[in-house]
């Protein structure tokens, strides 16, 4: 199948995790900081990232998007580092480095040769709390996120509707708000809004430090001690708690239309169960009901219902399952209609496949199939020891724990065809939904002559 | 205090002087070549496949044959229907995918050390009996379309058609090798045929594998895929002739920022001052925060959320382009930024600390690009197209560290012409248009 369908959506991927715990260990200073070293000796090469459990799900209400802002800001200097030199440095010494911020974290990363590991522990222990910000740097900053939203969000129709149709999905919860922020919010933003939120959660019992590579843990350890040890944690920090979501009662539905959308498109998403320490059996099943219904372009569900056929209805079909989130999960499900079908008819298509699907359950053969694929995913997944970073990273800042990490396929391998339909009953709940349409605005004048 | 410690620390790291990779030259029975690295820690190969030629083999008239019959190679090969590849492939939890560029046919597959034989088996299925049922030919045509029409309304995808078109004439590379609307709605399925034949040939084949597979298990393997692809294919394209001239070309569309696309004319990959021009580019427009476009236009005066240039040598012609976007009050001071940074690059070259940092920072991180089978022999496999030795790993830091501040002097006068740079500008700036 043609894998470049150029279209906005962030598809939930099958997760690539592998247990791994001969290669994994931990360890705790006694400031807080956690510590999780993965060992790969392929190559001299480490990823070195801290990430702090605090996401833009966390900020205070009206200031949405400085999780983000403070991010681009870490790189603005302190009192030993001038604004841009700690990049420089990286750079310097052959690595790289950047950032990344998400509804529950805020994440630094730098991949370097593994004898540089020490430089950038000492960097990255001096700007946990050493920032130091210029009202002249967080101004121009302040531009730069502005044009960052510009270029990700609102000159992209897709985007715009994924914010608008979250905004819908979440009645209370913060997931409902743009980790870039609301511009009008964004471009308000301060010095001291950033530093403020920087000195509260910026701290080591509020961090993850994940350390992979050609490193061995007593190495790292001792390192870390010396670098991260005699930061001083934030007394009294609270544990996350957000405000939650009341009982959805009443099924949402919304429609954009822009000049700009050349592909419209439905798409569904409901509210689902999230992973949860020590309780991902139903997140697991959810995994699974992504990959049946609309995993695979070709022989998915929706796949071979919409897009295959005397008359197909569907271009593009897929489904998807975030669960790896601190609060709520998602599960979607999108579907882009051939040029003579229109949006209802592709609607109430999806539906007549959701309906039959929860009529004549789970196809063995294809369970079976998609199981061997999981556990081949174990595999896939040690070439990429920066992949594996993430993934216990984005866990550790979700509430999981590390034997939630390594339980986690064993769990994938223990699913049914039982739980799949009990998940699938539970979610598939149109109280629980957003259904959104994306279409064309005809409009000449916007056109490119080719 | 601690800065002075940081230079101090600077100075006593040693730097790798190579990448150490132990590669081998595998010749099969049947005389098809590939390039390994064996690393028998994770029971799985990657193997990368580069067949020269690509969407410039297209005909005028059927724009987009390659690319249709590329995305077409997967669905439906030898007995089995598309149902029956796909359900065939995940089975074996292989992992394959074909696409069209360019200049080249990709063919990218991971497959697990337990199945080996059974996946290059349905592999070699894909490459070599690829059934283009009219049924699949119709499904996948609809995707393209679907792609060509979102191209047509992405202002990324319109600065750089329309970059192209001002460029090149009537060479394949002045379209979109996806074809358009009309030509891909008129392709045959003969036409399809015609393309495979033409665009999958051993005479312009690069292999490369890392991975849980020896020397003679490859040279097996090599025979079993690639033995029956015919010996020959389709005529290569001439050189593409360069018509750009310095200006301006706006491109209306709605939306709060411009998204701009400029270049000129670049170098060859076997040029002898290439490795010079590499470096004139990194400290330019190198993606890093550090590189001057970066450092005026984003850090200094938050114009954009990002911008770069590259040296992109193709197989028949060669260009240097760079993009960003900027809010269409602030596209024309960023493009004067731009402007003048050639200019002064142009006038005065770089630093001796701007090109030792540099060196340091190439020479440094190349090592880090060998992290992972797969990544490795998507490495491998590039270097064979760009016709570089087996030991050009051992010896590419070294003709890095052999630039010198005049080589960068003299190369910035060569390759750089302001007054050439020409901007394609896809947005609604103020006061900025079209020049004649």
């Amino acid at each position: 199948m043609l894998r470049t369908l150029v279209l906005p959506f962030v598809l939930g991927a099958v997760t690539a995790t592998t247990a791994l715990a001969d290669k994994v260990t931990t360890f705790t200073l006694e400031n807080g900081l956690e510590a999780v070293v993965i060992q790969d000796h392929r190559a001299p090469v480490v990823t070195h990232m801290m990430w702090y459990k605090i996401g833009s799900a966390d900020e205070p209400r009206g200031k949405s998007g400085i999780a983000h802002f403070l991010e681009h800001l870490m790189f603005k200097g302190t009192d030993t580092l001038a604004p841009g030199e700690f990049s420089a440095t990286v750079e310097a010494q052959g690595g790289d480095d950047n950032a990344f911020t998400y509804y529950d974290y805020t994440a630094y990363f730098q991949r370097v040769a593994t004898d540089r590991l020490d430089l950038m522990m000492t960097m990255e222990a001096d700007r946990m709390r050493g920032l130091t910000l210029s009202e002249a740097d967080v101004e121009t900053e302040r531009a730069v996120i502005i044009e960052e939203r510009a270029q990700r969000t609102d000159s992209d129709p897709g985007s715009l509707f994924g914010e608008q149709r979250r905004a819908a999905q979440y009645l209370n919860h913060p997931y409902g708000t743009p980790v870039i922020g609301w511009k009008h919010e964004a471009e308000a933003l301060t010095r001291e809004d950033a530093l403020s939120f920087y000195r509260t959660f910026y701290a080591p019992n509020n961090a993850i430090l994940i350390v992979a590579g050609d490193v061995n843990p007593d190495d790292v350890r001792a390192l870390a001690t010396t670098h991260y040890g005699p930061i001083a944690p934030t007394l009294g920090l609270g544990p996350r708690v957000r405000v939650t979501e009341p009982p959805q009662l009443s099924e949402r539905r919304l429609t954009m239309s822009d000049p700009r959308v050349a592909q419209p498109y439905v798409i569904r998403s409901y509210l689902a169960p999230e992973r949860n320490t020590g309780a991902q059996e139903k997140a697991a099943a959810l995994t699974f009901l992504a990959e049946l219904l609309g995993g695979n372009g070709t022989t998915s569900i929706m796949a071979r219902s919409l897009q295959f056929g005397d008359a197909p209805k569907a271009v593009y079909t897929s489904a998807f399952y975030s669960g790896q989130s601190l609060d709520i999960g998602e599960f979607g499900v999108v579907a882009v209609p051939t040029p003579d079908t229109s949006l209802a008819d592709l609607e109430s298509a999806v539906d007549g496949v959701l309906t039959q699907f929860l009529t004549d359950g789970v196809d063995q053969v294809a369970f079976d199939r998609i199981k061997r694929q999981l556990r081949a995913e174990e595999i896939y997944a040690r070439d990429n020891v920066t992949g594996l970073a993430r993934e216990y990273g984005t866990a550790l800042t979700t509430g999981l724990t590390v034997a939630d990490v390594q339980a986690w396929p064993e769990i994938l391998q223990a699913v049914t065809p039982e739980d799949v339909m009990a998940a699938a009953r539970d979610v598939l709940n149109r109280s629980n939904a957003v259904t959104g349409w994306l279409q064309r605005q005809d409009d000449s004048s916007t056109g490119v002559k080719p | 205090m601690i800065k002075r410690l940081f230079t101090a620390a600077l100075l006593a790291f040693a730097l790798p002087a190579h990448a150490e990779l132990p590669i081998q030259q595998v010749t099969s029975p049947g005389g098809i070549t590939a390039w390994l690295v064996e690393d028998h820690t994770i029971p799985f190969t990657a193997l990368e496949i580069q067949i020269r030629g690509g969407t410039s083999l297209d005909p005028a008239d059927q724009r987009g044959a390659v690319n249709l019959m590329a995305a077409l190679l997967e669905e439906g090969a030898g007995d089995l229907d598309a149902q029956g590849f796909a359900n065939a492939r995940d089975a074996l939890a292989a992992r394959f995918s074909f696409g069209a560029r360019t200049d080249s046919i990709g063919i990218s597959a991971q497959f697990l050390t337990e199945n080996r034989d059974e996946a290059v088996d349905l592999l070699r299925l894909a490459i070599t009996e690829p059934r283009f049922d009219a049924d699949a030919v119709e499904r996948v045509r609809g995707q393209v379309l679907s792609n060509i029409q979102a191209n047509l309304k992405s202002p990324e995808a319109i600065a750089a058609t329309q970059f192209d078109r001002l460029t090149f004439g009537t060479h394949p590379y002045a379209t979109d090798g996806d074809g358009t609307m009309e030509t891909v709605a008129s392709l045959s399925r003969e036409d399809i045929v015609s393309a495979y034949k033409g665009a999958l040939s051993r005479d312009r084949l690069y292999v490369a594998a890392t991975g849980d597979i020896t020397a003679d298990q490859l040279g097996t393997l090599l025979d079993t895929l690639l033995g029956g692809l015919p010996a020959t294919g389709a005529p290569l394209p001439n050189r593409a002739d360069w018509g750009l001239q310095g200006g301006v070309t706006v491109v209306d569309f709605p939306g709060p920022q411009s998204v701009i696309y400029f270049g000129h004319q670049g170098i060859k990959r076997d040029d002898p001052e290439f490795f010079a021009a590499y470096i004139l580019n990194e400290i330019l427009g190198g993606g890093r925060f550090t590189a001057r476009l970066m450092t005026e236009v984003r850090d200094k005066r938050g114009l954009t959320y990002g911008i770069s240039s590259y040296l992109v040598p193709q197989d028949y012609a060669e260009l240097m382009i760079g993009q960003f976007s900027s809010a269409n009050a602030t596209t024309t001071q960023a493009i004067d930024i731009v402007r003048s940074e050639w200019q002064r690059m142009y006038d005065t070259g770089v630093t001796d600390a701007e090109l030792a940092n540099t060196k340091t920072y190439l020479t440094g991180s190349y090592p880090l690009r060998f992290d992972g089978n797969g990544t490795i022999a998507g490495i491998l496999v590039g270097m064979q197209a760009d016709g570089l030795p087996i030991d050009y790993a051992q010896t590419r830091n070294a003709k890095i560290e052999a630039v010198t501040l005049d080589d960068i002097q003299k190369i910035a006068k060569r390759l750089l012409k302001p007054d050439a740079l020409h901007f394609v500008v896809v947005g609604q700036p103020d006061g900025l248009t079209t020049t004649p």
